[in-house]
C-alpha cells in the first residue's frame, strides 16, 4: 500500500525524503561510476515494462481473486539493486504525479518502503543467498517467494511506523501493524508468485539476462548465518526506533480525554468498542509500556493551539469554514471570469 | 571523393548463438548510387546493413568507408559518415520531443548551440516536418515518425544513408512521400527492403541476398526480369514491373 | 477498454493539457515545483484536528487550475476515483477517537470524525496540487526543472525514457493481453500463462532496449545526454513563489476561518 500525504507529518515526510534521497544519490553515483551506457535505455524500457505489467492481472491459485506484479524484486534480479532503485523510484514518481497515488511528500516514504527495502534488504539478504547461482528452478521460486514476502513485510512495517510517527491517523501502532502485516503477507505471496513465474521463464529462455547486472562484487553473497544475524540486528534496531516513536505519541483518544475532562483516563467510559480495543491492545502489543490507555502521556505535539471543546469555538469554526469556502470559490470564479475576458476563446 | 565509396570484402558473420548470417559477401557502393538490397526474411539484409555503418564489426573480411577500415576504433567516425535509419522508428526517436531528438546527433558531435539549432531546422524542413518540432514522438503517426527519424540522421550530415525497411508500416500516402523524399536526396543510398516497387522507383541497382550470400548484383530491369533467380531466392517481381520488350 | 489503455489515456490527456500555451504553462517550472512543495508541507504541518483552518489553502490549486485553464470535471474525477489507502486508514479515526470535540447545541461531533475530515481535506489538497502541477507543466519541462533544481541526471533521464516508452510497451502489453482474453472464454489468466506472457514481453523489452542503444550509438552517444532546453526565470516567477509562500505562512499562522466565523457571529459566542 502506498503511503499518502494525508497521513504524513512534515517531520516524517522530510525524514523519509532524506533517507530515500540519500539512497538515490548513492545509487546514481554508483551507476555513473560504472559507466555502462547500455543502462540508459535499458532502465527506461524496463521501467515502462513494470509500469505496464502492474496493470496485467493473473488469477491467484485457490482463491477467487487476482493479483499483479509490483516489480521491485524482479528489477533487482535483472538490474542489480542500484539501477533497480532508480527504476522503481521513477515508476512511483509517475504514479504519484499522474495517478493521484500518494502524493509528492509521501513519494519519499514510498520510494523507501517499496524501493530501498526490496532492493537493499530483500534482494541481497534474502533472494541472493537463497537463490544461489539461480540454476535450480525450485531454489529460484523459493527465493523469490521468500524475498517478496520479507520485503513487503518490512515495507508494511515502514508504512505503520511512518503513519504512527506522524500522528494524523488515530490507529495505535500494534492495531495498525496487525492489520497491515497479514494483508501484506498476502500481497507478498502474490508478488513472489508473479516474480517467480517471470524469472523462471527468463531463466529457461535467456539465462544470461539473470544476474548479468548483479553486483557480485559490491554485494557479496551472505551465508545463512550472517543473514540471520543481519535480520536480527535489523529487528532490534527497528524495535528501538519504534519504541522511540511510539511511546511519546498519545493516542488521539487519550489526548481528547485529557483535554476534555482533565483526567488521563475515563474510568466510567467502558462501552463495547473501547473494551475490545483495550483488550486487543493488551494482547497484541509486544512493546511493553505501550498500553491503552497509557498513564498520562499528554505532551503536546505540533505548534498550533488545539481548539478547546466549547460550543462557541465549534460554531465559529463551522461558520468560519463555510465563509472561507465561499470566499475561496468566489475568488476562483472571479479569477476565471477575468481570465476569460483577457483571453477570449 | 574516395570517402564516399563504401565497400565490403569477404564479409562473414555469425551471431553469438551460432546462427550464420553472412557468408563471404562482397559489394561496393559508389558515390551517389542508390542501391536496393533484397531477399527473403533471414537472408542477411539487416546484418549486412549493420556492418556498413559499424554497428557490427566484421568477424571475417573487411568493410571500408573510403580509405577508412571499419573497426572498433574507427566506428565513431564511421557513424558520422554513414547514417543509419532503423526499421522501427520508435527505437530511434527516444528523446522527449521531435526537435530534441533531431538535435541529439549534432549535440553529440560537439557542435555549438546555434549551429545545432540551424541543423535541426534545416533537417526538419528537408523532410517537410518543421511544424512537428515541439511534438512528442508518441503523438506522431507512422509516416511522421519515419520522416523525423530520417531528419535526425540527416542532421549529422552523413554522405551515405543506410535504410532498413523504410517503407514498412507506412500507409500509401506516407509511402509516396517517403519515395519522393528519397529521390530528392543526393546521398549515396543503401536500402534493404521487401518493397520491390520502392526499389524500382528509387534504386539504380539491386543486390539479391539469399542465405547470407550475394546471388546477383545488377540493374533492376535485369534482376527483376530473371524469373529463375527470383524463384530461387523466394522473391517475386514487383507489381509495377513490366519486363522490357525483347 | 483495458486498464492499460485507460492509464495511457490518462497520461496522454494530462500531457495534452500541459502542452497548451496558458498563463500557468508560461511560468518557470521551477517556480511551480517549489511553490507546490511549499504548499504540501504547509498542508501536512497542521495538527490532526485542523479542518476549517486548512480550507483557505484550497485557493492555491484552484487559482493555478484557472491560470492553466484546466477542466474541472476530469481532474475532480481523478481525485474521487483514487480510492486511497489514506481514506481507508482514516476511517478508523472515528472508531477510535470518540471524545466529543465540537458541539453545536446539544449535538456533538467526536474528535475522530474531525480528524477524519482533516485527512480527507489533506488528501484533496495535496493530491489536487500534484495533479495541477503536472497538468500545467508537462513531463518534459518538469524533468528539465528537476535537473536544474539538482536532481541527478540519471533520475530525470530515467523518468523521460520511462515516459517515452510507457506508450510503446503499454500498447504491446495491451495487445498481448487482449489477444489472450479473446482465447480465454472469460477465464482469468492462470500463473502458467502469466509467466510466459510477461516473460515474452520482458524479453522483447530487452531486445528493444538493445536496438535503442544501437540507435543511440549510431548518432554518437557517449554516455552523456545533452539538451538545449533552457528555462528562463523572470520576475513574475519570483513574485509567484514569494507571494504564495507568504499566503501559506499566513494561513498556517492565523486560523482565518475562526476569525471570519467569530466576526460574522458578532463578538459574543
Amino acid at each position: 500500500m502506498h503511503m499518502a500525504d494525508a497521513l504524513l507529518s512534515p517531520a516524517v515526510g522530510g525524514a523519509m525524503w532524506l533517507a530515500s534521497g540519500a539512497a538515490l544519490a548513492v545509487s546514481s553515483r554508483r551507476l555513473r561510476e560504472q559507466g555502462d551506457d547500455r543502462l540508459v535505455p535499458l532502465m527506461g524500457v524496463l521501467g515502462a515494462f513494470v509500469f505496464a505489467a502492474q496493470m496485467i492481472n493473473f488469477a491467484i491459485p485457490a482463491t477467487g481473486s487476482s493479483g499483479h506484479l509490483g516489480g521491485g524484486l524482479l528489477l533487482s534480479i535483472l538490474l542489480g539493486p542500484h539501477a533497480a532503485l532508480i527504476v522503481i523510484a521513477s515508476v512511483l514518481t509517475v504514479q504519484a504525479l499522474f495517478f493521484a497515488d500518494g502524493g509528492l511528500l509521501a513519494l519519499g516514504a514510498n520510494i523507501f518502503n517499496l524501493g530501498v527495502l526490496p532492493c537493499f534488504l530483500a534482494y541481497p539478504l534474502v533472494y541472493k543467498p537463497l537463490a544461489g547461482d539461480q540454476a535450480s528452478a525450485r531454489r529460484v521460486g523459493l527465493a523469490a517467494g521468500t524475498a517478496a514476502v520479507v520485503g513487503l513485510q518490512f515495507g508494511a512495517l515502514g508504512v505503520v511506523l511512518q503513519a504512527v510517527a506522524s500522528g494524523i491517523s488515530s490507529l495505535p501502532f500494534s492495531t495498525f501493524l496487525w492489520l497491515m502485516l497479514p494483508i501484506h503477507l498476502a500481497i507478498g505471496v502474490v508478488e513472489g508468485l508473479a516474480t517467480a513465474a517471470i524469472v523462471l521463464f527468463v531463466q529457461r529462455a535467456r539465462p544470461d539476462l539473470l544476474g548479468v547486472h548483479g553486483p557480485a562484487a559490491s554485494m557479496p553473497g551472505l551465508s545463512p548465518r550472517s543473514l540471520l544475524a543481519t535480520l536480527a540486528t535489523a529487528a532490534v534496531l527497528m524495535g528501538g526506533a519504534l519504541s522511540w516513536f511510539a511511546s511519546p505519541q498519545p493516542d488521539g483518544l487519550e489526548w481528547s480525554i485529557a483535554r476534555a475532562s482533565g483526567h488521563t483516563e475515563l474510568a466510567a467510559r467502558d462501552d463495547g468498542v473501547h473494551r475490545l480495543m483495550a483488550q486487543a491492545q493488551q494482547r497484541l502489543s509486544f512493546l511493553p509500556g505501550y498500553g491503552f490507555p497509557s498513564a498520562g502521556a499528554s505532551e503536546s505535539h505540533g505548534d498550533a493551539a488545539w481548539p478547546a471543546v466549547d460550543a462557541g469555538t465549534s460554531l465559529a469554526g463551522l461558520v468560519g469554514g463555510v465563509a472561507t469556502l465561499t470566499v475561496v470559490c468566489g475568488l476562483a470564479l472571479l479569477l476565471r471570469r477575468r481570465r476569460r475576458r483577457i483571453s477570449p476563446e | 571523393m574516395s570517402h564516399h565509396i563504401l565497400e565490403a570484402q569477404g564479409l562473414s558473420f555469425a551471431y553469438p548463438d551460432g546462427t550464420p548470417a553472412l557468408n563471404d559477401v562482397s559489394c561496393r557502393f559508389v558515390h551517389g548510387e542508390s542501391v536496393g538490397i533484397v531477399g527473403a526474411n533471414g537472408a542477411g539484409k539487416s546484418t549486412l546493413l549493420l556492418h556498413l555503418n559499424g554497428l557490427l564489426i566484421a568477424q571475417t573480411g573487411v568493410v571500408r568507408v573510403g580509405d577508412l577500415p571499419v573497426t572498433a576504433a574507427t566506428r565513431a567516425q564511421v557513424h558520422r559518415t554513414v547514417g543509419f535509419v532503423f526499421q522501427d522508428a520508435d527505437d530511434q526517436l527516444f528523446m522527449p520531443t521531435v526537435e530534441e531528438d533531431v538535435a541529439f546527433g549534432p549535440l553529440n558531435m560537439g557542435l555549438p548551440a546555434d549551429e545545432v539549432q540551424a541543423r535541426v531546422r534545416a533537417s526538419l524542413e528537408a523532410v517537410d516536418s518543421l511544424p512537428l518540432a515541439a511534438r512528442a514522438p508518441y503523438r506522431l503517426s507512422g509516416g511522421e515518425k519515419r520522416a523525423v527519424a530520417i531528419a535526425g540522421v540527416l542532421a549529422m550530415s552523413p554522405s551515405i544513408l543506410v535504410l532498413d525497411e523504410p517503407s514498412a508500416g507506412l500507409d500509401p500516402a506516407a509511402r509516396r512521400r517517403l519515395i519522393a523524399l528519397l529521390r530528392s536526396f543526393s546521398h549515396t543510398k543503401v536500402i534493404a527492403t521487401h518493397d520491390l516497387d520502392l526499389v524500382l522507383d528509387v534504386c539504380s541497382r539491386v543486390l539479391v541476398l539469399h542465405q547470407g550470400r550475394v546471388q546477383a548484383d545488377g540493374p533492376p530491369a535485369r534482376i527483376f526480369g530473371d524469373a529463375t533467380l527470383l524463384a530461387r531466392c523466394h522473391l517475386e517481381p514487383p507489381l509495377s514491373f513490366a519486363p522490357p520488350a525483347p | 477498454m483495458s486498464r492499460i489503455d485507460a492509464a495511457l489515456g490518462d497520461l496522454r490527456s494530462l500531457e495534452a493539457l500541459a502542452a497548451r500555451d496558458t498563463a500557468l504553462a508560461r511560468l518557470d517550472a521551477r517556480a511551480k515545483v517549489v511553490a507546490t512543495l511549499a504548499f504540501v508541507v504547509t498542508v501536512v504541518s497542521f495538527d490532526r484536528y485542523a479542518v476549517a483552518a486548512l480550507l483557505p489553502l484550497a485557493f492555491f490549486p484552484l487559482a493555478l487550475a484557472i491560470q492553466g485553464e484546466l477542466p474541472a470535471k476530469p481532474l475532480l474525477r481523478k481525485l474521487l476515483l483514487a480510492a486511497p489507502f489514506a481514506v481507508m486508514v482514516g476511517l478508523f479515526n472515528p472508531l477510535l477517537d470518540r471524545a466529543p470535540m465540537l458541539a453545536f447545541g446539544d449535538a456533538s461531533v467526536s474528535a475522530g470524525w474531525v480528524s477524519f475530515a482533516s485527512i480527507l481535506v489533506r488528501f484533496a489538497l495535496t493530491v489536487g496540487a500534484a495533479l495541477v502541477l503536472v497538468a500545467g507543466t508537462g513531463m518534459n519541462t518538469l524533468c528539465v526543472a528537476l535537473t536544474r533544481l539538482g536532481v541527478p541526471q540519471v533520475m530525470t533521464a530515467q523518468l523521460l525514457f520511462l515516459f517515452r516508452y510507457a506508450f510503446v510497451l503499454g500498447a504491446e502489453a495491451a495487445r498481448t493481453s487482449t489477444a489472450r482474453e479473446l482465447r480465454s472464454s472469460g477465464r482469468a489468466m492462470a500463473l502458467a500463462a502469466y509467466g510466459p506472457m510477461l516473460g515474452h514481453l520482458l524479453l522483447r523489452a530487452f531486445e528493444r532496449a538493445q536496438r535503442i542503444h544501437m540507435a543511440m550509438l549510431a548518432r554518437g552517444f557517449d554516455g552523456e545526454l545533452r539538451s538545449l532546453r533552457t528555462l528562463r526565470w523572470s520576475t513574475r516567477d519570483t513574485v509567484f513563489v514569494l507571494g504564495w509562500s507568504a499566503f501559506f505562512l499566513l494561513v498556517r499562522l492565523v486560523d482565518l476561518p475562526q476569525w471570519a466565523g467569530r466576526a460574522l457571529l458578532g463578538a459574543s459566542p
